[in-house]
C-alpha cells in the first residue's frame, strides 16, 4: 500500500469496515443468501402468492397517493418558507422536521387518534362519510407524515438558491406569473423535486411503524408488504418472511439506485445553471 | 540546509505530475519553483515538505536522505496557499502551536515570549488575541508564515504565497518576505505562476512544464538567456515573426538578428515589445500603426507590418505616433528560434 | 431577505391576495398535519387526569423500558459515533481504491425497512440464522436480548454521524490536518487539538439525530427483541403494547416521553443549524440527498 502523509487510514479505514461488515452487510447477506436458498419455484410461489401481490398493491398505491399529496403541499410549504415572511415562520421551517423526529410508533397512535371514527377529524370526516383509519386513506396519511420532510428539504435550497435574475429576465421579456413558475421555476426545482420524490416513495414503500396501528391490517384490503413479513414471521414461516423482504430489499436498491441516478442529474443540472 | 532532489518522479491519475526532476537548493538559498499550472510545481513542493511521497527518486536535506523522513519530523516550515490558519484558534495559539505539540519540551513563558518575538518580526504585535476570522488576508499570511518560521524550520516552503492577495499588498509582502529571508538567511522555497513575483523575489528560478525542468538560473539569466520558445513566452508579452536563418542570421524586414545555433532555414523570431522602437524614417520593418495605448510609463504601439502579422512595441512617451503613420520598427535586439 | 422587499419590484408570487391565501393554506395544513398529532399526544395522555399518567409512567414494565430504551442508546450512540468519525475520517483523508463504494454502503440503511433490517439480523443470529446454532450451544443470547436490540439499532442509524461529517470534511479539505502534521503534531493530537474542534457542531448534530432515531426505533427492534414484556421491550414497543392493551392513556402517557424528546430533538437542531451544523440547516434530519457524499472529489492536489 502506498505511503500516507496523514496518520490514522489503517484504523480508521479498518473500524469502518469492520462496522460496516458486521452491521450492514453481513446481515443483508444472510438475508439475500436466505431467500436465495430457497430455490427458484418455491420463491417465486411465495412472492406472487395473492395476498404477497395485493400487499405490494396496497403499499405501492398509497405510497403513491401519498407522494402525490406530498409533491403538491411540500412544494407549496417550500415555497411558503423560502419567499415570504410570516410570523412563526422559523417555528413552522422547524416543524417540518417533526415527522423525522417523532418515533413513528408515536407518530402512529397520535394519528389514529385523530383519525378514527371518534377523534377529532374521524369524527367530522365520518360525517360527511370519509373513513380515514383502518382504511388505505389512513395508510396513505400515515405514508404522508412520515415522508413529508424529504420533499421540503429536498426542494428548499434550491428555491432558495435560485438566482433572482431568471425570474427578472423573464419578467422583462413580459411573462406572466403563472407562466414564469411554469416555464422557468419549475423545471429548475424539476431535479431536486424528482430526488425528494424518489426519496420520499421509498421510505413510504418501507415504512412500519406509524403505519400499522391507522391500518387495520386486514389481509388483502389495508396490509401492507412490511407488515406481511412481519406476520409471517410470527407464523414461524421464515422461508416466507424472507422472500418478501427480500421483494421489499431489491424494491430499496432500485430505488436508491433511482435515487442515486435523479441527483446525480439534480447535480448536474445545478452547476450547469 | 542544502537542498536536493535527485529525478523525482510522481505520477497521478490527474495531470499534475512529476517526470524526473532534478534540482539543487543551495543553504541560505530564496528560490521559485515557476510555471503554468499543472506544471508539478506545487507537486514538488510538496514532495520537499513530505506532504506526498515521491514514486522514485531521492531528496536530500544537507547530506541527510530526507526521502521517507515523514512530515512531522522532516522540520520543514510550510506556508499553505489558502494558509491553513486553524480557525478556532487565535492567532497567538496558531504560532504557538508547533512549539506545544514538539518534542522540545518548553516552558509556557518560552513559548509567549517566542510567540511575542515571531509576532514582532511579521509586525503583527497586539493582534495575538485575534482570531483568523478577524484579521485581514495579507495579515493571515503573515501569521501563517510566523506559524512556520515558529518551530525552527530547516527549510521554509510556500505554496503560492501571495496568490489570495490584491495586486498592492502582493508587492509590500514580496519586499518583505525577501527582508525576512535576508534577515533569517533560511533556505526558502515557494511556488508561483506569476513571473513577476518570481523575478522580484527570488535568487533563483526555476521554470518548469509539464512535470520537467525546462530552465534554471538567476532572474537575470532567464531574463536575458532564454533557451526555448515557451520560456521566452512565459516571463513576459512577446511578438513572433517568421524569419529565415541563413548563416547564422536571421532576417527581418531590413533589420537582421544574431541567431547562434540555429540551423539554416525557417525560424521563428521572438521580439520583446520594448526591445522594438518606432521611427518615421530609417530601416527595420516598415509597417503602420494601427493603435496607440497610453500608460504612465510610456507607450503601445500596434503596429501592421507591411509583409503582414502584426507588432506590438513599447515605445518612450516623447515618441510622437498616432494611428495611420507609417514608418519603420527598429529591432533592437531579438531571440531566435528553429520553428 | 425581504424585510426590504416593499422597495423592489415584486418577484413572482408576490401579490398580495395569492400570498397570503398560499400562506394561509400552508399554515392550516400543518396544523391538522402536523401541529394536531402533538397535541393529540398530550391531550389523550392527560385524558383521564394526572394521577393516570403518573402512574402509567411509574409502572414498573414502563420504567423498565425507558431502562432499556437508554441503555440502548448509551451503547449504540457512542460506538456509532465513534465508526462515524472513523469512517469520516478514513473517506476524507485519504484517497483509496472503493471509496465511493464504501459511502454507498455505509448509506444504505437509509433506504432499507427497518423491518428488512430487522429480518436480515434474524438470518444471522437467529436459531434458523447463519450463527444461531453456534450460538445456541454456547448458550449465547443474542435475539431477544439486549445485545439484538443495539445491533439493529446500530444498523438503522449506522449512517447518522458520518453523513454530517463527511461533507463537512470534504468541504474543509486536508490543508488543516497537513499544517498541524507539518508543524510536528501526532495523529491523535492532529484529531483532537484541529480536527475535532472545526467538526463539534456537525458531530453533535449528528449524534442528536442517532439518539433520536435508536430511542424512538420500532420496526427493526421488534422483530428481533421478542417484545417481552418488562424484559426485552423499548419505549416504543412498550407503546403498541399498551396501545393494543386497551390501555389508551398507558400508551400515550409513554408517547408522551417520546413526544418530548422529539420536541428536545428539534430545538437542539435548530440551535445545532445556527452554529453551521447541519450543512447550513437546511437539509432533512435523517436522510438528504448528498451530492459531496455520493460524489465526493478525489483530487487530492491544490492547484499546482
Amino acid at each position: 500500500m502506498k505511503r500516507r502523509v496523514l496518520p490514522g487510514l489503517h484504523l480508521t479505514l479498518g473500524l469502518t469496515l469492520l462496522y460496516v461488515s458486521i452491521i450492514v452487510v453481513l446481515p443483508l447477506g444472510a438475508l439475500v443468501y436466505k431467500a436465495a436458498s430457497l430455490g427458484f419455484v418455491d420463491y417465486w410461489r411465495i412472492v406472487s402468492s395473492g395476498r404477497s401481490v395485493a400487499s405490494y398493491r396496497v403499499t405501492v398505491l398509497c405510497a403513491l397517493g401519498a407522494t402525490a399529496f406530498n409533491l403538491i403541499f411540500g412544494v407549496a410549504l417550500a415555497w411558503v418558507l423560502v419567499r415570504y415572511r410570516f410570523p412563526g415562520r422559523r417555528f413552522v421551517d422547524a416543524l417540518v422536521d417533526l415527522p423525522f423526529a417523532l418515533p413513528t410508533a408515536v407518530a402512529g397512535i397520535a394519528l389514529t387518534a385523530l383519525f378514527a371514527p371518534n377523534g377529532w377529524f374521524g369524527a367530522y370526516l365520518a360525517g360527511i362519510g370519509v373513513q380515514v383509519a383502518y382504511t388505505p386513506l389512513g395508510i396513505m396519511v400515515a405514508m404522508a407524515f412520515t415522508s413529508l420532510p424529504f420533499i421540503v428539504r429536498t426542494v428548499q435550497p434550491v428555491l432558495e438558491d435560485l438566482d433572482p435574475a431568471l425570474e427578472e429576465a423573464a419578467q422583462s421579456l413580459g411573462g406572466s406569473d403563472s407562466i414564469i413558475f411554469r416555464k422557468v421555476v419549475l423545471p429548475l426545482l424539476t431535479p431536486a423535486l424528482l430526488a425528494g420524490v424518489s426519496l420520499a416513495f421509498a421510505r413510504s414503500l418501507g415504512e412500519f411503524g406509524a403505519i400499522i396501528f391507522i391500518a387495520g391490517n386486514q389481509p388483502f384490503q389495508t396490509e401492507i408488504t412490511a407488515l406481511l413479513t412481519f406476520i409471517r414471521l410470527e407464523e414461524y414461516d421464515y422461508q416466507a418472511a424472507a422472500a418478501v423482504a427480500s421483494v421489499l430489499l431489491i424494491t430499496a436498491f432500485v430505488m436508491l439506485a433511482v435515487t442515486n441516478l435523479l441527483q446525480a442529474r439534480a447535480l448536474r443540472y445545478t452547476q450547469r445553471a | 540546509m542544502k537542498i536536493s532532489l535527485d529525478t523525482v518522479v510522481k505520477t497521478f491519475d490527474t495531470f499534475r505530475a512529476v517526470h524526473g526532476v532534478s534540482l539543487e537548493i543551495e543553504s541560505g538559498e530564496l528560490v521559485a519553483l515557476l510555471g503554468p499550472s499543472g506544471s508539478g510545481k506545487t507537486t514538488i513542493l510538496r514532495m520537499v515538505a513530505g506532504l506526498e511521497y515521491a514514486d522514485s527518486g531521492k531528496i536530500y536535506f544537507g547530506a541527510e536522505d530526507a526521502t521517507d523522513i515523514p512530515v512531522r519530523d522532516r522540520g520543514v516550515g510550510f506556508v499553505f496557499q489558502h494558509y491553513a490558519l486553524f480557525p478556532h484558534m487565535t492567532v497567538a495559539e496558531n504560532i504557538a502551536f508547533g512549539m506545544k505539540v514538539s518534542k522540545v519540551k518548553r516552558g509556557k513563558q518560552e513559548i509567549a515570549a517566542r510567540v511575542a518575538d515571531l509576532l514582532r518580526l511579521v509586525k503583527l504585535d497586539g493582534l495575538g488575541e485575534r482570531f483568523p476570522s478577524q484579521i485581514s488576508g495579507g495579515q493571515r499570511q503573515r501569521v501563517a508564515l510566523a506559524r512556520a518560521l515558529a518551530v525552527d524550520p530547516k527549510v521554509l516552503l510556500l505554496d503560492e504565497p501571495f496568490g489570495a492577495l490584491d495586486a498592492n499588498v502582493r508587492r509590500d509582502l514580496r519586499r518583505w518576505l525577501r527582508e525576512i529571508h535576508d534577515e533569517l538567511g533560511i533556505t526558502t522555497l515557494f511556488v508561483t505562476h506569476d513571473q513577476e513575483e518570481a523575478l522580484d523575489l527570488a535568487d533563483r528560478v526555476v521554470i518548469l512544464k509539464d512535470g520537467k525542468i525546462v530552465q534554471q538560473g538567476t532572474p537575470e539569466e532567464v531574463c536575458r538567456e532564454p533557451n526555448s520558445p515557451f520560456v521566452m513566452s512565459f516571463l513576459g508579452d512577446t511578438n513572433r515573426l517568421p524569419a529565415t536563418v541563413a548563416n547564422g542570421e536571421a532576417r527581418i524586414g531590413d533589420a537582421t538578428l544574431p541567431a547562434p545555433g540555429v540551423a539554416d532555414g525557417r525560424a521563428e523570431v521572438f521580439l520583446r515589445p520594448g526591445d522594438l522602437d518606432w521611427a518615421v524614417e530609417g530601416s527595420g520593418v516598415a509597417a503602420k500603426i494601427l493603435r496607440v495605448i497610453d500608460h504612465p510609463g510610456g507607450r503601445r504601439l500596434l503596429v501592421a507590418p507591411k509583409d503582414g502579422g502584426a507588432l506590438e512595441l513599447d515605445v518612450a512617451p516623447e515618441i510622437r505616433a498616432r494611428a495611420g503613420d507609417e514608418g519603420y520598427v527598429a529591432v533592437r535586439r531579438g531571440r531566435v528560434f528553429a520553428a | 431577505m425581504s424585510a426590504s422587499t416593499d422597495r423592489k419590484p415584486p418577484r413572482i408570487g408576490e401579490q398580495p391576495a395569492f400570498r397570503r391565501a398560499l400562506i394561509a393554506t400552508v399554515l392550516v395544513v400543518t396544523a391538522f398535519f402536523i401541529v394536531a398529532p402533538l397535541i393529540v399526544i398530550g391531550m389523550e395522555a392527560f385524558s383521564q387526569g394526572w394521577a393516570v399518567y403518573a402512574a402509567a409512567i411509574s409502572d414498573a414494565d414502563t420504567r423498565h423500558a425507558i431502562m432499556l430504551t437508554v441503555v440502548t442508546a448509551l451503547i449504540a450512540v457512542p460506538v456509532n459515533t465513534a465508526f462515524g468519525v472513523a469512517a469520516a475520517w478514513a473517506i476524507t483523508k485519504f484517497d483509496f481504491w472503493g471509496r465511493r463504494l464504501l459511502l454507498v454502503v455505509i448509506e444504505i440503511p437509509f433506504s432499507i425497512s427497518p423491518i428488512v433490517a430487522g429480518v436480515a439480523y434474524l438470518f444471522v443470529y437467529g436459531l434458523q440464522g447463519l450463527f444461531g446454532p453456534l450460538l445456541q450451544a454456547h448458550d449465547i443470547k443474542i435475539l431477544f436480548a439486549l445485545p439484538g436490540i443495539v445491533l439493529a439499532s446500530m444498523f438503522v442509524t449506522a449512517p447518522f454521524v458520518a453523513r454530517e461529517l463527511i461533507p463537512l470534511m470534504q468541504a474543509q479539505g486536508r490543508d488543516l490536518e497537513e499544517a498541524a502534521t507539518s508543524l510536528g503534531a501526532s495523529g491523535w493530537r492532529t484529531f483532537f487539538s484541529v480536527t475535532l474542534p472545526n467538526i463539534r457542531w456537525a458531530l453533535l448534530y449528528g449524534v442528536v439525530l442517532c439518539n433520536a432515531r435508536v430511542m424512538g426505533e420500532f420496526g427493526a427492534v421488534s422483530v428481533v427483541s421478542g417484545n417481552i414484556r418488562g424484559q426485552t421491550n423499548t419505549m416504543p414497543l412498550h407503546i403498541e403494547l399498551l396501545y393494543h392493551d386497551y390501555q389508551t392513556a398507558g400508551a400515550f402517557a409513554v408517547a408522551s416521553i417520546l413526544a418530548v424528546l422529539a420536541v428536545v430533538t428539534l430545538v437542539a437542531k435548530v440551535l445545532l443549524e445556527r452554529q453551521g451544523a447541519g450543512r447550513g440547516g437546511r437539509h432533512p434530519a435523517l436522510a438528504t440527498p448528498q451530492p459531496a457524499m455520493t460524489a465526493p472529489k478525489l483530487a487530492t492536489e491544490k492547484s499546482t
